[in-house]
């Protein structure tokens, strides 16, 4: 064991120029320039001078390393008998508390013994290579990647000859045959995508996903319990999560269809406190609004309302609507404000929608109709 | 008298002959001057006078001197007795200093000084009342109606306090608290008057029945023994990711520095 004999790479005196020293010797030359010891590349090092560990030259220090090794490696029986012992001794209901930390004390015992086994199995491996293994510093060089021109003339040479007597250059049918025959193979394959779906034209969306169960008249009620709302049930600073009452006639797939675009969030706040645009003052029962659940940016459903800010947040990337001016977005990734359901009261005095929502709801995507929408900009900043 | 007559001409003579007569005259008016009587309706109960008196001393810098509100304070007129006896029995109120939040803190005042507190406030303006424990108890619940008060509190309460009701983030460094442990009268009375940022979940909407299936399902979810170890807080992968990240990945570090470290050598 010994540093010189498989070393690649000498080590260089000081004195010597190396190639990359050279070239840059020579460009200084070329332009005039004085040359400086301390700009020229900082030569190679080489090797690091290979030093023996202890158990290389200490016959008793190898030996303390071999019986340190051995008894990590013999202490993994162990724990793999403990971890069987505690898999059928330890009982179910056992409990153990460390501090405030509750843990039952089977799977605590497991984890452990387990846990510590495998450790151990490294820990004796790793010991094992730094201590007792060989370790002689060795450089390799590259080699090309790609393969010597003779290797690469016969390869050539050889599937040319397999073209020659496969017939194809006198018979051209044949290949031709072959190739329409895989190809024909990609029609089947095509049709099956069919059941991907429906091809989400213009006219599908219209009546899928950019419409929801709004429409006049439909009363707003509460999600979960279709407790129809008069406006005086809702005080200032009142959030209310609703749904239009016809989904409780819709159930599995449609249910779901439908829920995951009409929630509500009904806020009533003091009318002087908030903006209302002009076109929009009707759509509004003095000072309760109704905005969609659905954030704009992704979809997700939104109701961390903070009643003396008015602001909405959503809990998914923190875009936050601002619902006392119109729900215009105040920060974070959503592009278009959040849709407004226009509201009135109808003659029974419940809240009822005025229309549908007049912009799709939900999260954008590219081919959306978006001619409608009040963005994060436009008139209101 | 000595030290009298020779230090009369002193520069501070004047003035503080002037304190000293000021200080004598103000005694004896103390004295004499009838006792104040409090302007107190004929029907105004004694449980109002001393809320009111409370008030005045504990509460009136911020809120006005009649409950009206300042530049510190919201009004309370109208905000009812519940409101009171959430903020002021857990301590949110009075406020030790102005901040994002009223912090959580040992009530201050005995229950009888709260409820008087209450019934003063509740004479401003109408607003809701203090709830019976008749609305609040969760007594004689089925397992449907918790589960319907899951499904309530998922879609109205666990945008801001978390699923299990371990609470989380707002805006600006202020927080929706954890409602592990909270009373149920607290947690009622804070749907109902809507503190701070929360927004208010009235009993017209949702009536009490709704608000007392929401509570049995809080103490029903934090009833449930836990033996999976450390639950890091409960608040889902983040607090599991800080700590695979900071410690978990800290531990691979070390190893990979000590499997690459250069190690002892003979010389």
């Amino acid at each position: 064991m010994t540093s010189s004999g498989t070393s690649g790479v000498q080590s260089q005196s000081p004195e010597e120029i190396n190639p990359e020293q050279q070239i840059a010797l020579e460009e200084y030359a070329e332009h005039d320039m004085p040359v400086h010891e301390a700009v020229l590349p900082v030569p190679d090092p080489g090797v690091e001078e290979h030093l023996p560990r202890l158990a290389d030259v200490d016959k008793a220090a190898a030996d303390r390393v071999e019986r340190q090794v051995v008894t990590m490696y013999l202490l993994v029986p162990v724990m793999a008998v403990l971890f069987v012992l505690s898999y059928y001794l330890i009982p179910r209901t056992e409990s153990i508390d460390f501090g405030p930390l509750h843990s039952s004390a089977k799977h605590v015992a497991l984890g452990l013994t387990l846990g510590i086994g495998v450790l151990l199995i490294g820990l004796a491996t790793q010991q094992w290579a730094r201590q007792l293994m060989a370790n002689n510093e060795v450089v390799e060089e590259r080699h090309p990647a790609h393969s010597p021109a003779d290797a690469n003339e016969e390869a050539l040479r050889q599937l040319n000859v397999g073209i020659d007597e496969s017939g194809v250059p006198r018979r051209k049918m044949l290949i031709f045959s072959a190739l329409g025959a895989v190809g024909i193979l990609a029609a089947p394959a095509l049709v099956l995508l069919t059941d991907l779906g429906p091809v989400a034209g213009p006219n599908y969306r219209r009546k899928t996903f950019e419409t929801t169960l709004w429409k006049e008249g439909i009363r707003l009620v509460n999600d979960i319990t279709y407790t129809p709302i008069k406006p005086e049930d809702l005080s200032i600073g009142q959030l209310l999560n609703g749904v239009p009452e016809n989904l409780k006639e819709l159930s599995g797939t449609e249910f779901n269809n439908a829920k995951a675009k009409c929630p509500i969030v009904v806020v009533r706040m003091n009318p002087a406190d908030i903006k209302i645009p002009a076109n929009r003052q009707d759509w509004q029962v003095s000072g309760i609004l109704a905005y969609s659940k659905i954030c704009t940016h992704v979809g997700c459903p939104i109701s961390l309302w903070e009643q003396q800010t008015h602001h909405l947040l959503c809990p998914c990337h923190q875009s936050t609507f601002d619902l006392a001016d119109s729900g215009r977005v105040l920060v974070g990734p959503a592009a278009r404000a959040l849709p407004q359901l226009p509201i009135k009261v109808n003659d029974e005095g419940y809240l009822v929608a005025r229309s549908g929502f007049p912009v799709p709801v939900g999260p954008s995507f590219f081919e959306r109709d978006s001619r409608h929408d009040l963005g994060q900009s436009q008139e209101y900043r | 008298m000595r030290l009298l007559s020779s230090r009369r001409r002193h520069p501070a003579a004047k003035a503080l002959l002037l304190v000293a007569a000021l200080f004598v005259i103000g005694a004896v008016y103390a004295a004499v001057a009838p006792t104040e009587q409090s302007a107190a309706e004929p029907n105004t109960s004694q449980q109002v006078t001393k809320g009111k008196e409370l008030f005045s001393v504990n509460c009136s810098s911020c809120h006005g001197l009649n409950g009206e509100g300042t530049s510190q304070g919201p009004t309370l007129v109208g905000v009812g007795a519940a409101a009171v006896d959430f903020q002021v029995s857990t301590g949110r109120m009075p406020l030790a200093q102005p901040g994002q939040q009223a912090p959580i803190k040992p009530a201050v005042f005995t229950n009888d000084e709260i409820a008087a507190l209450a019934a003063y406030v509740a004479t401003l303006g109408p607003g809701p009342a203090i709830p019976d424990s008749s609305q609040y108890s969760t007594d004689g619940l089925s397992a449907e109606e918790i589960a319907r008060g899951g499904e309530l509190f998922r879609t109205n309460c666990s945008a801001c306090h978390n699923f299990t009701g371990q609470g989380g983030a707002l805006p600006e460094g202020r927080r929706a608290p954890s409602l592990v442990g909270v009373p149920n009268k607290h947690i009622y009375e804070a749907m109902l008057t809507g503190p701070q940022q929360m927004p208010v979940f009235s009993d017209q909407v949702l009536p009490s029945q709704n608000k007392r299936e929401i509570i049995a399902y809080l103490n029903a979810i934090h009833s449930e023994p836990n033996h999976g170890g450390l639950e890091l807080g409960g608040l889902g992968p983040v607090s599991e990711g800080m700590v695979g990240w900071a410690i978990g990945i800290g531990v691979l570090i070390g190893f990979a520095i000590w499997i690459t470290a250069r190690g002892a050598r003979a010389r």
